[in-house]
């Protein structure tokens, strides 16, 4: 068993030193909360709607901020947000994995955002693979934002094996259908992470972000889905808050007994049509 | 009373939240805890005063009553019944004299120009007690009224905060009836008030059931003209709303600006307003 904490925060736009002092706040809340990692949002070191801003609120690896996260990681496992510079100069939507005073991990962010109100790949270089993450606390498939919405990501992670996915996002509320309980957006957050859980059986940690940026109102609505599909914890509403639930090693391990999906999946299969499909294309 | 669903009808508790939280939210970020709106009696001034009197408390807003002299005094008591209902502070400042003044320059306004003077003479002195209460303007203009940009530039539309600014008309008396305002308010006809006998339905042309649903088909659902045509409407009046809508897409933004450097202010120095908030 193995305690996590998802901190639904709501960061400022662009000030570094404000959600730096935020995480450190959150990462005592969810330690006295007994939880060995704390997952953050999207974005969570710098804010969401960036633009212009993302060229002055990169960071380099080990820079001030990430620096002071590997330090905060020494007895807890942390998750976190932030724009990294990369040594050629692209700029990626990463979220960054901290432990025992480093940062052993990184997912940059594949599918970029980019209609509607989002223009993510004005500002951001795409990442270019999915690649799971190795804790002491286990496997991790970490997917952000828009990773979630297309199946490759969350399937790699099921292929790799890994006993949790974590999903991270700053995705605003909308649409308010009457008579549905929560805005449209969410719902739809809410159908995904319940099929991703029951066809990777794995956990999914879904932290999502509150508070407003230039009217534009972030959902939350952060949860934790069971590798059955079952909902295990959480928040409702649009404030900030904390949720801590326990991950349970053999709830996976009964699940992929009892119904054993990975050793059905059939990846050589894809990969013959894929290639089929591509020499089709281009015939 | 019918109980059928309207396809615009929304879950308004929750976006009675969302609202309050975007009011709140972007006031505190500049600290501010208090808010001034025109109130003129209508549905409109009375939803966004009774979402900011939930967002602050009703002693953190303050409705101001602007009749001009020739203003319906059923105006007035409506804007007093909203006031009390909600229990927020409310001041009248005529605004006779100073639309007069200048008006008195002018002998040659037709409706049209008085009606924006009027507007902006309210805009004036909005803007002027906001900074007497340390507080943001809240703007009253719908979905319907910006897409259709029938409002008056820098009059009625100016603001720093619009609650309503993304919900249809429809969808206004909708949310008047969730949150308990006065039925005579939510009843009767829209009307600007600017002269006698003036409603917005007659001014328009057209009924607001009937832009709410045309502009609804286009813009959120992004039909094309003749697939809204195709829903029943008539050609001529959809024609005449997307005309409409594009030739008042200035009143929807900022001055343009001349391009020279290599990064100009609205077009490529791309920062929200909540830059560093």
């Amino acid at each position: 068993m193995t305690r996590i904490a998802l901190a639904q925060i709501e960061p400022a736009l662009g000030d570094l030193r404000r959600n730096l002092a935020l995480h450190e706040t959150q990462v005592g809340a969810a330690r006295a909360a007994g939880a060995r990692m704390v997952v953050f949002p999207e974005l969570s070191l710098t804010g969401y709607f960036l633009k212009d801003l993302v060229a002055e609120v990169a960071l380099a690896a080990g820079e001030g901020p990430l620096a002071r996260l590997a330090e905060l990681s020494k007895d807890i496992t942390i998750a976190a947000g932030f724009a990294e510079r990369a040594r050629d100069g692209r700029v990626y939507n990463t979220l960054g994995l901290f432990e025992d005073g480093r940062m052993v991990g990184a997912h940059r962010k594949v599918h970029l955002v980019t209609y509607g109100m989002f223009d993510e790949a004005r500002d951001f270089a795409p990442g270019e693979r999915f690649r799971a993450i190795d804790s002491k606390l286990g496997r991790f498939g970490v997917l952000v934002c828009e990773d979630m919405w297309h199946l490759d990501g969350m399937w790699l992670h099921f292929l790799a094996g890994v006993d949790a996915i974590l999903a991270c996002s700053a995705s605003p509320a909308r649409g308010a259908p009457a008579g549905e309980a929560q805005p449209r957006s969410q719902r739809t957050w809410t159908t995904i992470q319940d099929a991703a859980a029951v066809l990777t059986q794995c956990h999914v940690a879904y932290c999502n972000r509150v508070g407003c940026e230039d009217g534009i109102v972030f959902g939350g609505g952060s949860r934790v889905v069971g590798p059955d599909g079952v909902e295990l914890a959480r928040l409702d509403g649009l404030e900030p808050g904390m949720l801590s639930c326990e991950l349970d090693a053999s709830l996976v391990r009964r699940v992929r007994t009892i119904t054993p999906l990975r050793r059905d999946e059939k990846p050589q299969l894809v990969l013959r049509d894929l290639l089929a499909l591509e020499d089709a294309e281009e015939a | 009373m019918s109980h059928e669903v309207h396809p615009l009808d929304l879950n308004t508790e929750l976006v009675e939240a969302l609202l309050v939280r975007f009011l709140r939210a972007e006031a505190g970020k500049f600290g501010f805890q208090r808010v001034v709106l025109g109130l003129s009696g209508g549905i409109d001034s009375a939803v966004s005063a009774a979402l900011a009197a939930r967002a602050f408390g009703p002693q953190g807003v303050l409705g101001v009553m602007m009749p001009y002299t020739t203003s319906s005094p059923a105006s007035e008591a409506d804007a007093r019944a909203v006031a009390a209902a909600l229990g927020i502070r409310l001041q009248k400042v005529e605004i006779g004299a100073m639309a007069d003044g200048y008006l008195a320059t002018t002998p040659d306004a037709d409706r049209l120009r008085r009606g924006n003077v009027m507007a902006r003479c309210r805009m004036i002195v909005l803007y002027d007690r906001s900074v007497v209460e340390r507080a943001l303007v809240v703007g009253t203009s719908n979905k319907t009224e910006l897409l259709l940009g029938y409002s008056t530039q820098f009059g009625d539309a100016a603001c720093a905060l619009n609650p309503l600014g993304d919900l249809y008309k429809h969808q206004v008396v909708q949310l008047a009836r969730h949150l308990g305002l006065p039925r005579v308010v939510i009843d009767k006809p829209p009307t600007a008030d600017l002269f006698e006998g003036q409603t917005d339905e007659g001014e328009l042309g057209f009924s607001y059931a009937q832009a709410d649903a045309i502009l609804f088909a286009l813009v959120d659902e992004r039909r094309t003209l003749d697939e809204v045509v195709g829903l029943g409407h008539a050609r001529p009046l959809v024609e005449r709303i997307v005309a409409r809508m594009a030739a008042n897409q200035y009143k929807r933004q900022p001055p343009l600006v001349a391009k020279l450097g290599e990064r100009t202010v609205t077009h490529d120095f791309r920062y929200l307003r909540d830059w560093g908030r």
